[in-house]
């Protein structure tokens, strides 16, 4: 396989479980700082589609690079210190820590053993994770144990964790379940910034969040794609309409 | 200096607590009691470093191990072995077969000095094995686990199989390890005998200080990003894994760490005691230390010395009266703080003193009367009480 200018390109890429595949052949390109919604019916494929990228498990065949660099054969912190970020499907925070340390914690400095040992909070660490709180509303909340945090703001806090690591590719499964609608417009509000100088892909249900911020959307269907192209054009699609959209 | 100073003891109230602890170890326990058992204390003491390698790997990592007494075993055997063969000198065994060597290798028809007992001729090079084989079995036991992400109960249940692999190669190979007597008839270090009442006290000192720098190593990496991932990596392993950590990295290094300050526990346990068994490295004593952490608060370094004293100290006490009662006993206590004081000693001062801080605010009192005195280096509830004081 060539290189490529993409940010990720996905080629032909398979998981068998036990004979089943969950993801058949799939090809994927994702462009600088493009906001990709994967959308599609339950048991698709999205999120392994997502774990496949990140190294949660490991591919039977077809190949990921990330900026050329083929992600298959890495090993998951070797991914995101390449620069892949992902958020999981229900927040996943280190709720005995405050806001702060949860920030700090990902900020991507003093990652090997010696090097936490050593690891000095030093002002560009405190202003980092103060613009980050920033960015994801959670300023004063920055004391507080994570736990105490209401769903949306745990959502929030995650992707701030994330956000600390300044990855280029950004990868969030379901980031609204859960959101009031409130929320809900501050999350796409939040996502449309942060897609500025990044690549994000995102699995989302909700139909009205998705055209919110989707540039392209990927349709799944059984583990290969059924439709991919702009949202209006998408919601046109018979196929879509059939599987997924309903009439 | 200052800042960091103030990180190493964990602030102004763990500055306090460790205060208590030396004035308790190092004042009030010498004077209050006679050197019989002073001796006692000490020798319990030597436990409470395993407690607080366990409030390190347990309470912070989430590791349980049931196997510390590997370490605590290692450790003693290698100062046993050393003062062994200082006790073993061709002049004193001069009766036997083969003068120079320890007395059971003799009566086990050994003739010469097994290779691995060479390095115990020297204080240095024993100190250093004390250190170093614990670090590395150790290491070999986190890497082949954590590698593979072997943890949880199936990591409890290895480290147990191993303790009692190694008390019963122990037992088995009488003539090189003195098998289940161990190894008995220690005098003196380098000429110093450690059987009077001088040296008793001078290595009841010793011990403590050993005993509170270990607990300031151990605040140190807690207090440090170290810890901090050590908090989340119990919490949400996958997350921290997949926030650019190698996790096997960290668990391996605690744990080597925790066995290094359990080793130290067991070589000033046979200095003090002056002999060392496989009864003290095998699967009773192991899981008995990890009952002593829990009672004193696994996420607590001083509560885990206080309830080592405390657990000890009614051992002591109820087996003397009732000794076919005391295992149940304790695994009574044991079941109960796990079911009613998850958090230990530390844990039922802590809800105390958080309730005499809401007390103080509504009376309006003055503050320094009620001010806490005891331990609190728990993170999380350090951070409820903040809460508490903004709100």
């Amino acid at each position: 396989m060539s290189n490529t200018d993409f940010v990720l390109a996905i080629e032909d890429l398979t998981v068998s479980f036990d004979g089943f595949k969950a993801v058949d052949n799939l090809t994927m390109y994702i462009d600088k700082n493009e906001l990709r919604v994967v959308i599609g019916p339950n048991g698709a494929g999205k999120t392994t589609v997502l774990d496949l990228i990140c190294g949660k498990t490991k591919s039977t065949s077809g190949s990921i690079k990330f900026r050329n660099t083929e992600l298959t054969k890495l090993s998951e912190h070797e991914i995101v210190r390449a620069g892949v970020g992902r958020k999981f499907q229900t927040p996943s925070i280190y709720e005995n820590l405050s806001v702060y340390q949860n920030l700090e914690v990902s900020y991507p400095k003093g990652r090997g053993v010696w090097g936490s040992l050593f690891f000095k909070r030093s002002e560009e660490v405190i202003s980092q994770v103060k613009k980050i709180a920033d960015e994801i509303m959670l300023t004063d909340f920055l004391d507080m144990e994570a736990a105490l945090l209401s769903h949306g703001q745990k959502q929030w806090l995650e992707i701030g964790m994330l956000l600390m690591q300044d990855p280029e590719l950004l990868m969030l499964d379901e980031p609204v379940a859960g959101m009031s609608a409130k929320e809900r417009d501050q999350t796409a509000d939040l996502l449309n910034k942060i897609c500025k100088n990044r690549s994000v892909i995102v699995i989302e249900h909700d139909m009205e969040f998705v055209k919110k911020i989707a540039h392209k959307v990927t349709v799944l269907h059984q583990g290969k794609i059924l439709a991919e192209g702009a949202m209006d054009k998408v919601q046109a699609d018979e196929k879509v309409i059939e599987v997924y959209l309903g009439h | 200096m200052n800042a960091s100073l103030s990180k190493l003891v964990g602030g102004k109230q763990g500055a306090i607590g460790l205060a208590l602890l030396a004035a308790l170890i190092f004042v009030v326990l010498p004077l209050g009691v006679d050197i019989f058992r002073l001796n006692l204390v000490g020798k319990y003491l030597t436990y409470a470093f395993v407690a607080v390698s366990l409030v390190l790997l347990w309470g912070n990592g989430g590791i349980l191990s049931l196997g510390q007494g590997i370490f605590f075993g290692l450790g003693g055997y290698g100062m046993a072995m050393f003062m062994k063969l200082e006790a073993s000198d061709p002049i004193t065994t001069k009766i036997q077969t083969t003068p120079g060597i320890p007395d059971f290798m003799d009566w086990n028809q050994i003739t010469e000095l097994p290779w691995f007992w060479h390095p115990f001729q020297s204080l240095p090079l024993t100190i250093l094995a004390i250190l170093v084989i614990p670090a590395l079995f150790a290491y070999f036991i986190g890497f082949a686990m954590f590698k593979r992400r072997v943890g949880g109960v199936y990591f409890a249940i290895i480290t147990q199989a191993i303790a009692l692999i190694l008390s019963i190669l122990i037992i088995g190979q009488q003539g090189l390890t003195g098998g289940v007597n161990g190894i008995t008839d220690l005098k003196t270090v380098l000429g110093w005998d450690t059987r009077t009442d001088s040296a008793k006290y001078v290595l009841y000192y010793l011990n403590g200080i050993l005993l509170i720098g270990s607990i300031l190593l151990s605040k140190y990496i807690l207090n440090s990003k170290f810890g901090m991932l050590l908090l989340a990596m119990r919490d949400k392993e996958e997350r921290v894994r997949f926030s650019g950590y190698d996790v096997s990295n960290f668990k391996i290094f605690i744990f080597c760490v925790a066995a290094m300050i359990s080793a130290v526990g067991g070589a000033m346990f046979t200095l003090q005691v002056g002999f060392m068994s496989p009864s003290f490295v095998g699967i009773v004593p192991s899981i008995e230390m990890v009952i002593f952490c829990a009672v004193g608060g696994r996420m607590s370094l001083i509560g885990a010395v206080y309830g080592t004293l405390l657990v000890n100290y009614g051992k002591t006490v109820f087996s003397e009266t009732y000794p076919e009662l005391w295992l149940f006993l304790m695994g009574g206590l044991f079941i109960a703080v796990v079911m009613f004081f998850p958090n230990g000693l530390a844990g039922i001062y802590e809800k105390y003193a958080k309730k005499f801080k809401f007390l103080r605010k509504l009376s309006d009192t003055d503050p320094l009367a009620l001010e806490p005195v005891k331990t609190a280096d728990v993170i999380p509830a350090n951070e409820i009480k903040e809460m508490g004081a903004k709100a």
